[in-house]
């Protein structure tokens, strides 16, 4: 049969038209019929992991389920915009890693998952466990603990007679000792540190962002006194701003640019490979009579979209590979990037978490980890004071002022969180 | 019924003809852009936040609009965006024309200068704010502009990094100039070649100076219905900024409170963590509001669409 181009031309306009509308409104979200074979099926969302290996390996986790088809989507770019998006459809994920955020947990976008942890929830860390937790219930099982610590160059220090500082006063004045030449003190981040920092000065300081019971816990001048000492590393030009990588990449420290840096856990191995033993890890120093040493605490958690197809299997499907499954989350932990299990008992047994600045850093997060996103710290307040820390390191702010204006919109977010509920 | 076939279409059925090619266009028209920019008005008036489809109990009146305009970090991106136009739409407009004016008087290899000019045009702004920000302006000893500095005895600069002085607006102005000025080019090009050579003619005949004097009195009021467009578009780009802000400036963890043009506020607004919809449209509405009523002061002023004076 020959088809003539006036044929065409009407097929083709005829199945825009009707086809456009159709895609447009979402009815084919190319997720299939909801099960295949008999078993559910189930679309797992992770984000685009740095290190080599980590999605043959989920892969492999998914690939080995057997009561359904777990479908692992890998996806780059700006996840927790995606994701956020997602829940708003039908076609997002059954399965994803996520905070859970307070907007999702309150907007019903994410099944409570506290059943799953029934009998095991007391081997969670506490700090990564409690950012799942809104009134008790738990919407997210957290996979690993990511940390950030502050890492220093042993023969750096020993040349500049400097030893590891212990409080925020001895780190500032390391900085300024450590800074000759074209090798500055201490890397924060490309920002002076606004970014990555946040709540961990406050805690520092024996505060908070946001207290247990969701209210302020910064209405304290030790905050203002706090974040002033960060001013003074800005102004005694200690910092390293302006690296081609930003903080949570270790090259500026491996590549002598600086002789302290914030960076995280994960950037261990390869410090490890490349200064061999020349380097500590210490946790942010404490400041003033009542602070105490402070080691940010996060990770994502796997949740379950309220409005996936088939919730039930979904849920089964996290119990089976984040609670039940320890060779798995010590596999995901330890054999691609460097991170510690979410469950102490693993993290205790660990092999590479055992002995040198690893041990170190499980020690640091066992005795001084605090959650380094609470969940009542919405991002409105966070990014107030985030703006607020910017302009007192940078631009020499008065501490007290720019925090009274970061307390006023905390309080109104807590109030509409509250009123939310 | 039988079926009976009708008249075949022709170029007498005109209506037709154009609802089919026009109709696909209109109908993605209107489901792509009029329906989204509707619903964001409407979801402008809630307490939307994570949703797209509020409830009754969420509707807030105008108080997302009260919010955006108390919020200093709002008013404060605004204020960026003027500095911004200060910068950016003199600098273009100058270099574009003065790169027009220089092409424009080669004999030879006028094409070739024409098109490494241009070429920059084709270039992403993302790739052109990494290049920026990771090899010429980075902060360290082996960034190309403090390599050039280190050799001229000067400190390194951290040119991002830096409010006082703010070196980061350097930065973000040469890469759009860098970015943009060869297409501003071909548009004075193409002013200038409309330009009747009998009216320099008629100049050099009267005794006109060439080089400034037959460029004020002569080339630059030919180009004034030129300029007025350039100017126009240059000053709604300038509101669109965000792609060289966002590469330049942002990281994972969020972004400095300096430098943060309006649509880099209302995409964290509405599209990140927060996804503050309601407050996300509000934000919008106001900037599409606000570019409406310069573009319009600014065509007036300059007199967009006014007949050219014989």
């Amino acid at each position: 049969m020959s088809i003539s181009r006036r044929r065409l031309l009407g097929t083709g306009t005829g199945l825009a038209l009707t086809g456009a509308p159709a895609a447009g409104c979402g009815s084919d979200t190319g997720r299939g019929s909801g099960d295949s074979g008999g078993r559910p099926v189930i679309e797992q969302w992770y984000h685009q992991y740095g290190e080599a290996g980590v999605e043959q390996a989920v892969r492999r986790y998914a690939a080995g389920y057997d009561r359904a088809e777990v479908r692992v989507q890998w996806r780059p770019g700006a996840y927790d915009q995606q994701t956020a998006t997602a829940l708003l459809t039908d076609s997002g994920p059954d399965v994803f890693e996520g905070g859970p955020t307070l907007e999702q947990i309150q907007g019903g976008q994410v099944v409570d998952l506290t059943d799953l942890l029934r009998g095991v929830r007391e081997d969670f860390n506490p700090a990564v466990l409690a950012p799942k937790t809104y009134e008790g219930r738990i919407w997210g099982v957290p996979q690993v603990i990511d940390t950030q610590l502050l890492y220093y160059r042993r023969s750096l220090l020993a040349d500049a007679g400097v030893e590891p500082p212990a409080t925020l006063d001895a780190l500032v004045d390391a900085a300024r000792e450590l800074t000759r030449g074209d090798v500055k003190g201490l890397f924060l981040g490309n920002d002076g540190g606004a970014g990555v920092l946040q709540g961990t000065p406050l805690h520092a300081a024996g505060l908070a962002p946001v207290t247990e019971d969701g209210r302020p816990g910064f209405d304290d001048p030790a905050a203002a006194r706090t974040l002033g000492k960060l001013r003074r590393l800005y102004a005694d030009k200690s910092l390293l701003l302006g690296a081609p990588s930003d903080w949570s990449d270790p090259s500026a420290f491996l590549q002598g640019l600086t002789a302290m840096q914030w960076s995280g856990l994960w950037a261990l191995p390869r410090v490890r490979k490349e200064l061999g033993d020349d380097f500590g890890v210490l946790p942010f120093p404490a400041d003033g009579a009542h602070g105490r040493p402070a080691v940010p605490v996060g990770a994502y958690g796997a949740a379950v979209s309220a409005r996936g197809r088939n919730r039930a299997a979904a849920k089964e499907f996290v119990r089976w590979l984040w609670v039940e499954r320890t060779d798995h989350q010590v596999d995901f932990a330890l054999s691609y990037g460097f991170h510690i299990p979410a469950r102490t008992s693993l993290a205790a047994k660990a092999e590479p978490l055992r002995r040198g600045p690893a041990a170190a850093a499980v020690r640091f997060t066992r005795e001084h980890g605090f959650a380094a996103e609470p969940l009542r710290w919405t991002v409105a307040a966070r990014t107030a004071y985030q703006d607020a820390l910017s302009r007192i390191v940078k631009g020499g702010a008065d501490p007290g002022r720019e925090l009274r204006a970061v307390l006023r919109t905390t309080e109104d977010e807590l109030r509409r969180v509250r009123k939310r509920r | 019924m039988r079926w009976r076939p009708r008249a075949p279409a022709g170029p007498q059925n005109r209506t037709l003809w154009f609802w089919l090619f026009v109709g696909p266009f209109v109908l993605g028209l209107l489901v792509f852009t009029y329906v989204p920019l509707g619903w964001s008005v409407y979801l402008s008036f809630f307490d939307a936040h994570n949703t797209v489809s509020p409830s009754r109990e969420d509707f807030v009146g105008l108080d997302n609009y009260a919010a955006m305009l108390r919020d200093d970090a709002f008013t404060d991106s605004l204020r960026t965006f003027a500095v911004f136009t200060a910068f950016i739409v003199p600098a273009t407009y100058a270099l574009a024309l003065a790169l027009a004016l220089m092409v424009n008087r080669l004999r030879w290899w006028q094409a070739f200068f024409r098109s490494v000019f241009f070429l920059p045009v084709a270039c992403s702004y993302v790739v052109a704010a990494l290049i920026w920000k990771m090899s010429i302006f980075n902060g360290v000893r082996f960034g190309l502009a403090n390599t050039v500095l280190g050799r001229f005895g000067g400190e390194q600069i951290a040119w991002l990094s830096t409010t006082d002085p703010p070196w980061y607006w350097l930065v973000i102005v040469t890469v759009r100039l860098w970015l943009q000025a060869g297409f501003y080019m071909l548009l004075f090009l193409a002013g200038l070649q409309r330009i009747p050579p009998r009216l320099y003619e008629a100049a050099a005949v009267d005794g006109a100076r060439p080089g400034w004097q037959v460029f004020r009195h002569i080339t630059f009021p030919q180009l004034r219905a030129t300029s007025v467009a350039v100017v126009l578009l240059l000053v709604v780009n300038a509101f669109q900024a965000f792609d060289e802000f966002y590469n330049l400036l942002s990281d994972a963890r969020g972004y400095p409170p300096y430098a943060r043009p309006p649509l880099v506020y209302l995409y964290y607004t509405a599209l990140g963590q927060g996804q503050n919809l309601g407050l996300g449209s509000a934000g919008a509405v106001i900037l599409a509001l606000v570019i409406g009523v310069v573009t319009v002061v600014q065509a007036r002023w300059f007199g967009l669409g006014r007949k050219e004076e014989v």
